[in-house]
């Protein structure tokens, strides 16, 4: 969670020196509720992390270096330059890639789980996240309701950080509660204030096992406040003051830290350690990718065939 | 004698039988068979494997994609072609990209049963090739044959790509054949539908037969039509269209999709700057019209092209 938020500071500061192609898109904010997606999971689950997941992208087997790598568009990160940023992913370990377009990765986690049950796997467990302007697409609703009359072992995180883009929840949904909408579809559902890491961790513990032990697609809400920009371009003006200084404006990272701190877990002193250390592999990371080779256009394999024998037809284009 | 549409069939359950890996899912495909039939039964022949799905085209192509991506072979039955377009997103945008971009392949196979049939009206009428051609990333087939309906399709669920398999309702029971084809042409390879010299159709799917039809009319006139059957979209056999013309110096196009652009559009756009000299008359499309398929069989019959209006068509680009 603190590598997260410390990469996370390194990628906004190589956006501002322009050093990255396109746009940096942050979690902080949303460290604790996703950190706790991706510790709760183990080899051999189903992950597809959205925009704000770099803790939970971790916790699930990222490197600083494969993000690195993508962000700087170097040929060797897992996206070879075919794709930037938070579109990256390794699916053949259960990692999948996101597309943008929000909503998408549900009915495709729920179609990974229906194929493993096929092949008479049991205990997986598949998590996917979204936003609270994602549960507003058609996605949203069909792959719930699939994950629901297919009884599959789904577990759907919603970080309610109270926009969408600019856009306010009052003008996004009008059930009382999101978590409301879980109900409709036959699903389980847990809150949890996505401020509080031992929370987030503990109620994702509860609703992953759920899902592993045969309790069906299960639904969390995790109210939170984004504490950045929607993307490093944005000033996020547009945000409610009195919402910065309510509870849900709370910095997950610092709650965690005097927490632990509180509960003799660590000292101020040990915790300004791991940040250095964090920093310290982050900086040495960023600079050995910053040397690494780009894609070369002369070099590319300009097909998006896979099968060997159409290759020739597609030259043609 | 074996129908289109149970070629289809009988290539779905020989799927299922050799493959542990296929599965099928769609709307109504279950026990009712789907709503032609072209299940019929299979889900009570491999139990767990032929899904009903909700009423979610997004979602049905979504499972389709986390399948794939762990080592399944799905196919998907849309109700209808038209209904795709719900499941566009995830078919453009995520099917077609997932190689390209994770280089995990992305075996599946959407089957659309297309085209138009007397009173079907402008929501279960459409051609959606063209559309889905243009996406980098998908192989598109559009079996015209009972042959070919049968052989694309097991070639469809044996490659390693997302195909749209287009099959044509019309054809579905109209169309029959002896008996199942053993080999067949290499997917990507047009086939030539009837030897001629005086000029060349190129066309795909039901047209194939409406043009074979019209150049049996025009045999009256003493011309001999050479018509080639593209059999997939895409990957486009240029080099067969170019053999042809070639041969026999015209080139009309046929198909029943709307005109703006698509497949005819393609093949005319090669084969004027690949064969420019080949050709002794301005290349020629012949689609349907530009507006929604209409409901009522006199409109339909207008909107389409026909034997006599592909004939007519032909003579015109014969005289040119
Ligand atoms: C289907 C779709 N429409 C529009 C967008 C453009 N878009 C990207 S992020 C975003 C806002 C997402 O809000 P939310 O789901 O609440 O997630 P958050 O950004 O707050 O984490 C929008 C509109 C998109 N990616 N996908
Ligand atoms: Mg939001």
């Amino acid at each position: 969670m603190l590598l997260a938020r410390i990469l996370e500071e390194k990628l906004a500061s190589l956006y501002r020196a322009g050093a990255i192609h396109g746009g940096v898109f942050l979690g902080r904010g949303q460290e604790a509720l996703s950190v706790s997606v991706g510790s709760n999971l183990r080899k051999g689950d189903i992950f597809a992390p959205l925009i704000r997941d770099q803790a939970g992208r971790m916790a699930f087997g990222d490197t600083v270096l494969d993000t690195l790598r993508t962000y700087l568009g170097s040929q060797l990160g897992s996206m070879r330059g075919r794709d930037g940023n938070i579109h990256r992913g390794r699916p053949r370990e259960g990692y999948y890639a996101m597309i943008s377009h929000l909503g998408a990765m549900i009915p495709a986690v729920c179609g990974a789980l229906m194929a493993r049950r096929m092949r008479g796997e049991t205990g997986v467990v598949g998590a996917t996240c979204l936003g609270d302007g994602g549960t507003s697409t058609g996605a949203f609703h069909e792959g719930l309701n699939v994950a629901a009359v297919e009884k599959l072992p789904l577990v759907l995180v919603i970080a309610n950080n109270q926009y969408a883009y600019s856009t306010p929840s009052n003008r996004q949904f009008a059930c009382a509660d999101l978590i409301d909408k879980a109900a409709g579809y036959g699903v389980a559902s847990h809150r949890v204030d996505g401020t509080d890491l031992s929370a987030c961790l503990a109620v994702l513990g509860v609703a992953v096992r759920a899902a592993r032990e045969g309790g069906g697609p299960q639904m969390i809400v995790g109210d939170l406040l984004r504490l950045v920009g929607h993307g490093e371009h944005d000033d996020a003006s547009y945000i409610d003051p009195r919402l910065k200084a309510s509870p849900l404006g709370r910095d997950c990272v610092k709650v965690a830290e005097s927490f632990s701190i509180e509960k003799g877990w660590a000292t101020a002193e040990e915790i300004a350690a791991w940040r250095a250390e964090a920093k310290k592999e982050v900086d040495a990371t960023a600079a050995k990718v910053r040397r690494e080779v780009s894609p070369d256009p002369g070099d590319e394999e300009w097909s998006a065939i896979s099968d060997t024998r159409l290759a020739d037809n597609f030259l043609e284009a | 004698m074996i129908t289109y549409l149970e070629a289809i069939r009988a290539a779905l359950d020989k799927a299922l039988a050799d493959d542990p890996r296929v599965f099928l899912y769609g709307q109504d495909i279950g026990s009712f068979g789907g709503a032609f039939k072209v299940t019929k039964n299979l889900a009570a022949k491999f139990p767990g494997r032929v899904l009903d799905a909700p009423l979610s085209e997004d979602a049905i192509v979504g499972v389709a994609i986390g399948a794939a991506i762990e080592g399944m072979r799905p196919v998907v039955e849309m109700q209808f072609a038209d209904f795709s377009t719900c499941g566009f997103n995830q078919i453009v945008n995520h099917a077609a990209t997932l190689f390209y971009r994770t280089e995990v392949p992305c075996p599946i196979v959407v089957r659309l049963p297309s085209g138009g049939t007397s009173g079907s009206g402008p929501f279960h009428s459409q051609s959606m090739e063209a559309l889905y051609a243009h996406y980098p990333g998908l192989i598109v087939m559009t079996p015209g044959t009972v042959e070919d309906a049968y052989s694309m399709l097991l070639e469809a669920i044996a490659l390693d790509d997302p195909v749209i398999f287009c099959e044509h309702k019309f054809l579905y029971n109209h169309l029959k054949a002896e008996k199942l084809p053993g080999q067949n042409l290499p997917v990507g390879k047009a086939r030539l539908a009837r030897h001629g010299r005086d000029a060349t159709i190129v066309t795909y799917s039901a047209m194939v037969h409406e043009s074979l039809a019209a150049a049996e009319e025009l045999t009256g006139d003493g011309y001999e039509i050479e018509i080639v059957d593209l059999r997939t979209v895409k990957p486009l056999d240029t080099d067969t269209v170019l053999a042809s013309v070639a041969r026999t110096g015209r080139l009309l196009c046929v198909s029943e999709a709307f005109p703006w652009g698509g497949v005819s559009a393609e093949v005319v756009a090669r084969v004027a700057a690949e064969g420019f000299g080949l050709l002794d008359a301005p290349p020629q499309r012949l689609n349907a019209k530009d507006t929604p398929v209409p409901y009522h069989p006199d409109l339909w019959t207008a909107h389409r092209p026909t034997a006599s209006a592909i004939a007519s068509a032909t003579r015109r680009l014969l005289e040119m």
